[in-house]
């Protein structure tokens, strides 16, 4: 079984890097883009030992403890069977 | 009065802090493993700057789930003194102890210069010794400084005058061009509720000597020192 985590900036908070992403591919000739937000991408790896929802509710609360800072990030996990 | 300097894996102003205590306060102190967890001998403990867990994650981050954070927030909580620089400023907003977060520089780059901030209260144990308005000339060096928080929190922080310093010109005018790094209302340092709790970017350890450039910090520990001196 396979976690996936997903971690964003909210909305609201400035983004530089994927500006700095933006303004870069937007050099390269790309035209037509709004905006660019840069997030952060996890892949844990589960032994099976637990089932699909106890898997889901620890890795939301690792998620909403330890990958994301709430103050600033939203996360969104997807369980892989 | 004793004071304590936390080491992380990756903190590189220990030294710095030490150096200052001992030196320019004149106070014992002692460095203290991330991994001890009593802190029942101090008075005041230094979180240093610095690279704890390689900034992996998000700058702090890790640090949060050290042993010695625990003991931290009990002695926090106790109403002893906690000063967190750059570094550890950042790990007390990860842990709570401070509201927002930091996040990376406006202008990304990674920034290492003297600036200055503006003293914007004097209603602290670290700026007690400090005259209100009085402009520190201080040196700044991170890539993640940029400040944030929620209107709420930034209300709060307002009507409570938890607001410590702001980067400022050399006249002390707070303006966007003296904002290094884009933090929310050029906010440099943040106080506790019980005001207990400092938090700032610059570095007041490495301005303590002229030879550095700067002396200005000293009126940071200055001030520390004369209210654990009182309190004794």
């Amino acid at each position: 079984m396979k976690a996936k985590v997903y971690v964003n900036l909210k909305s609201g908070v400035l983004d530089p890097q994927g500006k700095a992403i933006q303004h870069s591919v937007e050099l390269l000739g790309f035209s037509g883009i709004a905006d660019v937000r840069q997030g952060k991408y996890f892949e844990i790896a589960l032994d099976g030992s637990v089932s699909q929802d106890q898997a889901r509710e620890s890795v939301e609360k690792m998620a909403r403890e330890v990958l994301s800072n709430p103050i600033i990030e939203d996360y969104r996990v997807e369980i892989e069977a | 009065m004793k004071f304590g300097v936390v080491v992380f894996p990756g903190s590189n102003c220990d030294h710095d802090a030490y150096h200052v205590i001992s030196k320019h306060v004149g106070q014992p102190v002692d460095f203290i493993w991330h991994r001890d967890t009593d802190l029942s001998s101090y008075d005041a403990v230094i979180i240093p700057g610095g690279f704890s867990y390689g900034d992996y994650l998000r700058a702090g981050a890790l640090a949060r789930f050290s042993p010695v954070m625990n003991s931290l927030q009990k002695f926090a909580q106790s109403g002893r003194f906690v000063l967190g620089i750059c570094n550890g400023f950042q790990i007390l907003c990860e842990a709570g102890l401070l509201p927002g977060a930091l996040i990376r520089n406006r202008d990304l780059h990674f920034i290492c210069e003297h600036v200055f901030v503006r003293t914007e209260t004097t209603d602290s144990p670290f700026t007690n010794e400090v005259e209100r308005g009085a402009v520190l000339s201080l040196p700044i060096a991170h890539a993640e400084g940029n400040y944030v928080c929620d209107d709420q929190t930034f209300a709060e922080l307002q009507r409570e005058d938890r607001i410590v310093f702001r980067y400022c010109d050399r006249d002390g005018n707070v303006t966007n061009s003296a904002n290094p790094n884009g933090s929310r209302d050029n906010i440099a340092g943040i106080c506790s509720r019980e005001r207990n709790v400092l938090g700032l970017m610059p570095h007041p350890e490495r301005a303590c000597e002229d030879l550095l450039g700067s002396s200005d910090g000293r009126d940071i520990f200055r001030s520390l020192a004369a209210t654990l001196a009182a309190a004794v």
